[in-house]
């Protein structure tokens, strides 16, 4: 068997944190099933809530934001506008819930047992991710509705969900880390997601923001995530402001990485102070 | 000892413990808002009085849950480790186990360690029997080929086949124990670190428990530290203990000498002396005074006559009043006990102070420390108990008296039995 020698020393950076990481796959295998299972248990619709409270937000967003507002709409049916962009928000706004809260639900685990803490966080992410994959059916029964044909761009998609995915790593990292200290990022996170959703562009389309705004507009991560879902599902006459892109890129990589170091710097501690 | 496999040096862990000055209810969590305070406070202090050098903050005190540790631990050892409470056990093991880091020193350790730190870790209320055993078991670091392989050995160790797929918040509390403590004894990893986990289920699981770490010591000779309050436990699975106490490790060697150890310093640390007199505000029926008269001063030699002397003090005489004495071994279990049979007893009709004495001409029990244990009630339905005093007259038994003609310079060893009988050996052709 295994005749590797493990040294636990005062600050030592675990130098095999990664392989660790990847020894430890199966758990983070088992902690994502384990949420998918238990999400719906006990409920009557089951997975069905996964389509619902995405597709009436939908609506009321199509009737205020198109209907009364009247704001423009990119060429493409409104709730088509709207839905490209509820998908990644949704996914975004509840892998922050979900991993912010995620290690004080296991806190048990953490206290009790060994494993690299960044897989509780992580399968929370994939957990919403599944919610993500089943509410992006309702895109696809809006585009038959609307007899909506996308164009190539469709394919470019993947690109843009690991975008979406890294981001909301990045900002689930640094929650995750900050609750177990600080209990006010319970209050904090729901406010975020509620404020997030109507600084993002998700009712309306970002090119309603004056032209001087933008860059600025778009220093928030999701402009960035929401416009490429945009351009890649709506073709057409949708754009990617490419500067305003391309910060948004940069936040994210910004925020992922500096949330992984102050997960790893932080993480040492959460079993004596969760 | 075979090379180590854990070696643990200067190991220590700091935690930081903090008072509330004013109210000191309700202090749960560091909340931003105490953050933000006390560093203004303590930003305003310095710009006010730069010169004071970091004052010590009252509200906070450094406590060291382990310090200067030092052991190594062979392949293949059981060794229990025993202390009081807030001893430091948990939190070797926590450092065992990487759940926290230390604060000082090393430890280096060879192979795959799993920590058995409380049955049902990461149990899912919602999740069936059979899915819990799945998650269960990575969560304790089995990969999913070895669960499957093993899994028709757990269900038919945690005697749960009905209810495999019943989710287990519908459990009994003894099958969920079951099923959790049948997936952790089915771990296989080099290293096992197992605390307090016997203390589940009946009798007859208590005992399978038994057997089964028993087993993973001895027949598959892997390395087990085991963390228990059953005495009984340790002495059955280990013959090295190590015994903590406030922190620092107190004894480390043979199991049985660690146990008393523990007993004694159970007591406080205060020695208990060798006699017994009841304080002075006692009211009513009690036992004045006890006393034990050994065949040498302070010590009893195996096999000679020993006095136990009372005396009772009665102040409501009847003919129902009993008494009864046990002796009681450094394990706490009582070896033997002596009822007060008499038909007629002075105390039946009168009240004072009355001496009883007990004396067993040849004292055959095994070498080793002893105490008493006393009862004296009033017999009705149910018994009346007047008082009951334990732990009071430690005596030893030496076994240097008894004569082994054939076995020159043997050494006797405590507890290896708990009473050697007096026999004629007939050799015939």
């Amino acid at each position: 068997m295994s005749t590797k020698e493990l040294v636990i020393e005062a600050g030592r950076t675990e130098k095999r944190y990664w392989q660790d990481l990847w020894n430890y796959r199966e758990l983070f295998y088992f902690l994502a099933w384990r949420d998918i299972l238990v999400r719906y248990k006990q409920t009557v619709i089951g997975v069905a809530w996964a389509l619902i409270r995405p597709f009436l937000t939908m609506i009321v967003f199509t009737i205020v934001f198109g209907n009364l507002a009247k704001l423009p709409s990119e060429g493409v049916p409104y709730p088509i506008l709207v839905f490209a962009a509820m998908l990644p928000w949704q996914f975004f706004a509840n892998s922050l819930s979900e991993s912010s809260n995620s290690l004080i639900v296991n806190a048990n685990l953490v206290s009790k047992v060994y494993f690299p803490r960044l897989i509780v966080p992580a399968s929370a992410v994939i957990v919403s991710f599944v919610d993500f994959m089943i509410s992006g059916m309702i895109l696809l029964a809006l585009m038959a509705w609307y007899n909506f044909v996308p164009s190539w761009r469709i394919i470019t998609i993947p690109l843009f969900i690991l975008i979406a995915f890294l981001a909301a790593m990045g900002v689930g990292l640094w929650l995750a880390a900050l609750n177990v200290q600080y209990r006010d990022f319970r209050y904090i996170v729901p406010f975020i997601v509620q404020f997030g959703l109507y600084i993002s562009p998700v009712g309306f389309s970002s090119k309603v923001v004056p032209e001087q705004w933008r860059l600025l507009y778009s220093l928030n991560p999701m402009v960035g995530v929401i416009d490429g879902f945009r351009w890649a599902i709506l073709g057409g006459e949708s754009q990617i402001y490419l500067p305003g892109f391309l910060l948004s890129l940069g936040i994210i990589t910004l925020l992922l990485w500096s949330g992984i170091w102050y997960f790893r710097k932080m993480e040492r501690t959460f079993a004596d102070v969760i | 000892m075979s090379k180590p496999v854990i070696k643990v040096e200067n190991l220590g862990k700091k935690y930081i413990i903090s008072h509330q000055q004013q109210n000191a209810k309700g202090y749960k969590y560091k909340a931003l808002r105490d953050v933000i305070s006390d560093g203004t406070k303590t930003f305003a202090k310095k710009i006010l009085k730069p010169k004071s050098k970091e004052t010590i903050n009252p509200t906070q005190e450094e406590f060291w849950a382990l310090q200067g540790i030092n052991f190594q631990i062979g392949q293949g050892e059981a060794v229990g480790i025993i202390g009081r409470n807030g001893a430091g056990k948990s939190t070797l093991l926590k450092l065992l186990s990487r759940i926290t880091e230390p604060t000082t020193g090393r430890i280096s350790i060879q192979g795959r360690v799993a920590s058995l730190l409380e049955v049902g870790t990461g149990f899912h209320p919602e999740l069936t029997g059979r899915e819990n055993i799945f998650l269960n078991g990575s969560v304790m670091g089995m990969t999913r080929v070895e669960i499957k392989q093993k899994f028709a050995e757990i269900v038919d160790f945690a005697e749960v086949e009905k209810f495999l797929d019943t989710p287990v918040k519908r459990y009994s509390s003894g099958m969920y124990v079951r099923l959790a403590f049948a997936v952790a004894a089915h771990l296989e990893p080099e290293i096992l670190v197992v605390d307090e986990v016997l203390a589940v289920g009946d009798a007859a699981f208590q005992k399978k428990c038994l057997g089964k770490m028993g087993d993973v010591a001895t027949k598959e000779g892997r390395t087990v530290l085991f963390v228990s309050h059953s005495m009984q436990a340790i002495a059955q699975l280990t013959k090295r203990c190590i015994l903590l106490n406030k922190g620092g490790v107190q004894f480390d060697g043979n199991t049985d000498k660690a146990v008393g150890l523990y007993i004694a310093g159970q007591e406080d640390g205060t020695e208990s002396p060798a006699f017994y007199q009841a304080p002075a505000s006692k009211t009513g029926s009690y036992l004045a005074s006890a006393q034990v008269h050994s065949s040498e001063d302070g010590v009893q030699m195996w096999g000679k006559a020993i006095e136990f002397e009372f005396t009772l003090q009665v102040d409501e005489p009847s003919d129902r009043l009993r008494f009864l004495v046990e002796i009681v071994n450094d394990l706490q279990q009582p070896v033997t006990k002596f009822w007060l049979f008499k038909e007629d007893a002075p105390f039946f009709t009168k009240s004072g102070l009355f001496t009883l004495r007990c004396q067993i001409p040849k004292l055959r029990l095994y070498g080793g420390s002893y105490t008493l244990r006393t009862w004296f009630f009033k017999r009705s339905a149910p018994h009346t108990l007047l008082e009951s005093l334990t732990n009071i007259c430690p005596f030893e038994i030496t076994m240097g008296s008894v004569e082994r003609p054939g076995l020159v310079g043997y050494e006797w060893k405590p507890n290896e039995c708990s009473y050697l009988e007096d026999a004629t050996w007939e050799i015939s052709e």
